[in-house]
């Protein structure tokens, strides 16, 4: 009893912890959801590294990086929405209307690419914001209303395109930096996605925004009687989403040299929600990390590359990311001792 | 005890749509003594308890707070004068750790960041100077906490702002023998400390075994405020059961009112 009322008054004991201890303390810093992610990755890479030892090399490491930066964007800003309790069905959409935008606005401003990523930011959170506006002052719910823009958001991008790629930025050298340039030896693409992940992360995990984000996914009735302001909450993590949807779109631009109504775009919404799902993300609230997103997003960059390289037919690479996603999920529900009756949240 | 009630309020009405829920309620709460506020189920004392804490407005109604008027508009204005609440339906997020709940919505920062070093140690001092030992760690969720940890856990949130009143509702409702017993000794505490406390429970032991005073509402209406030493048991289940014993409670005069608190339609 004095033990733990001792334990209480000075909570981090530093005082010679057992073995056991730092093995939890370690666990409980990585997470058990993090190391079992760990673990499919390390035999995911020694199953295709020894297959194929070009799979070691830096250039193709590079080739993983790159091909995850665009979808692995829209995964971290996905975490946020699903940890807050809600999901965001149309961030392909948004990625896809700002890719158009940009192009045209450079187009537009005869080839000033500030102006045309500053478009499509701006754009972005105004998408953003419509899809928050729509789900705090309609009250509706999260999934139907962005379900709703993810039509309509693509419609927009295929009206102002009238459905054809748009203007030509492969010569701007902003944009050849964004899709092949490179800082310290590292592709500027895996730079960008690097950067917001962990601006994201260091909001999630070290601010009270964040912890506030996780109280509202918990239980949105005591953190409404705590005096957090829901709504405002609702507003900006769709508003930051809408900007890294946006990010994600000048991304595409940039890789493709044009602006892409829907190619590209196009089912990365769902991507985005299997990696966030895959890294540990409960889509009742309140329960994910950027770390674990980012783990299933190279886990999932991985098995695409090992199996392309290894020459496996494509149609069963998507096979392979449903059984991943199922397996995972069934092995967190019976970790968590879910119990088997009516649906399951 | 001291003459001026630390909260008092005259006056409150409060409808949802054409239920009119409380109808010309006062009641004061002082420092230093427990305040039992009971009444039938549906009575309106969680209404009455969010009409304090600023989540419902009033329709009518005047608030004093150490005797100078005062407005309640959010639940902001409400703990920036010292008023906090144990919801009966234990505001707690299951998702997060003993420190995380109790600074919940009004987290320390050092700059940008949250200061978890000085939380923790706040949350561990409020809870050694409520002498609580029965959590194990300050780091624990809470959804591995027994009813009664989860119960003072919010009522040391409820503490940790050099609170002046404290409410709560029905904290022992959920409770085993053992553990309704220490949160009463809690409370009972938090009012041996100089703070003025709101208990509502169902419970005529509990009422009698720390309140100062008892409040009795009665459809809405304030039946009586009496010094606990000053009833009886059976008196108390007749202001509660019929809103008036004898001398207290309300008169039979204002019986002709009772219709207008029923829902049209719900007289048979
Ligand atoms: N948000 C609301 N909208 C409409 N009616 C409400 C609302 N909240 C409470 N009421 C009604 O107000 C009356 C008083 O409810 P309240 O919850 O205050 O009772 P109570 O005294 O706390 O009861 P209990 O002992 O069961 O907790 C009830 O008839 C209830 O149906
Ligand atoms: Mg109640």
């Amino acid at each position: 009893m004095s033990q733990t009322a001792d334990r209480i008054a000075s909570s981090p004991a530093p005082d010679s912890p057992t073995r056991g201890l730092s093995l939890r303390r370690a666990l409980d810093f990585v997470g058990v959801q993090n190391v079992s992610l760990l673990i499919a990755l390390g035999i995911l890479v020694t199953i295709i590294g020894t297959q194929d030892p070009v799979f070691f090399q830096t250039a193709n490491i590079k080739t993983i990086g790159t091909a995850v930066a665009i979808s692995g964007l829209l995964a971290v800003a996905q975490t946020v929405v699903i940890v807050l309790g809600a999901l965001d069905i149309s961030v392909g959409s948004q990625a896809g209307l700002a890719s158009v935008v940009s192009a045209m606005a450079f187009t537009a401003t005869s080839g000033n690419a500030a102006l045309g990523i500053a478009a499509a930011l701006a754009l972005g959170l105004c998408c953003g914001l419509v899809n928050g506006v729509v789900i705090v002052f309609g009250r509706v719910n999260p999934v139907i209303a962005t379900l709703a823009t993810l039509a309509a958001f693509k419609g927009v991008a295929q009206l102002v395109s009238n459905g054809r790629a748009q203007g030509y930025t492969g010569a701007d050298p902003v944009f050849i930096f964004l899709s092949r340039g490179s800082i310290a030896g590292i592709p500027t693409l895996i730079w960008v996605f690097v950067l917001a992940a962990a601006a994201v992360h260091v909001m999630l995990k070290y601010t009270d925004l964040g912890r506030n984000i996780y109280a509202i996914g918990g239980n949105d009735n005591a953190a409404r009687l705590s005096g957090i302001n829901i709504n405002r909450y609702i507003l900006g993590v769709y508003a930051m989403t809408g900007l890294i949807a946006a990010l994600a779109g000048i991304l595409i631009t940039a890789r493709t040299g044009s602006g892409q109504p829907v190619s590209g775009s196009e089912g990365l919404e769902l991507e985005a929600i299997t990696a966030a799902a895959l890294g540990g993300c409960a889509l009742k609230g309140g329960k994910g990390a950027v770390s674990g997103t980012i783990l299933a997003v190279l886990l999932l960059g991985v098995l695409t590359n090992g199996m392309t390289l290894l020459g496996i037919n494509p149609f069963w690479q998507n096979v392979a990311k449903g059984t991943l996603l199922v397996v995972a999920v069934v092995i967190q529900q019976v970790r968590s001792g879910e119990r088997r009756v009516g649906l399951p949240t | 005890m001291s003459a001026t009630p630390l909260l008092e309020l005259r006056g409150i009405d409060k409808s949802f749509g054409p239920v009119q829920v409380l109808r010309d309620v006062a009641l004061s709460a002082y420092p230093g003594e427990v305040t039992a506020l009971v009444g039938d189920n549906g009575a309106g004392k969680s209404t009455l308890v969010k009409c304090i804490s600023g989540i419902y407005a009033t329709d009518a109604g005047e608030f004093f707070f150490e005797g100078q008027p005062v407005q309640i508009n959010s639940p902001r204005d409400a703990s920036a004068l010292g008023i906090e609440v144990v919801y009966q339906d234990l505001a707690l997020c299951d998702n997060l750790d003993i420190v995380q709940n109790m600074f919940l919505g009004r987290e320390k920062r050092s700059g940008l960041v949250l200061d978890e070093a000085t939380m923790e140690q706040l949350a561990g001092q409020t809870l050694a100077g409520l002498s609580v030992r029965t959590v194990k760690s300050l780091r624990q969720h809470v959804s591995s906490l027994s009813g009664g940890q989860r119960q003072t856990v919010a009522i040391a949130k409820a503490v940790l702002w050099n609170s002046k009143l404290v409410i709560l509702d029905e904290p022992t409702a959920a409770l085993g023998v053992a553990q309704t017993a220490q949160v009463l000794e809690l409370v009972r505490r938090l009012a041996d400390r100089g703070l003025a406390v709101i208990l509502i429970s169902h419970n005529m032991n509990d009422v009698f075994a720390v309140s100062d005073r008892i409040a009795a509402l009665y459809l809405g209406r304030m039946a009586a405020q009496v010094k606990t030493n000053e009833i009886t048991h059976a008196q108390v289940v007749e202001l509660i059961t019929a809103g008036r014993s004898g001398q207290l409670g309300l008169r039979d005069e204002n019986g002709t009112e009772y219709a207008d608190l029923t829902t049209p339609g719900a007289d048979a």
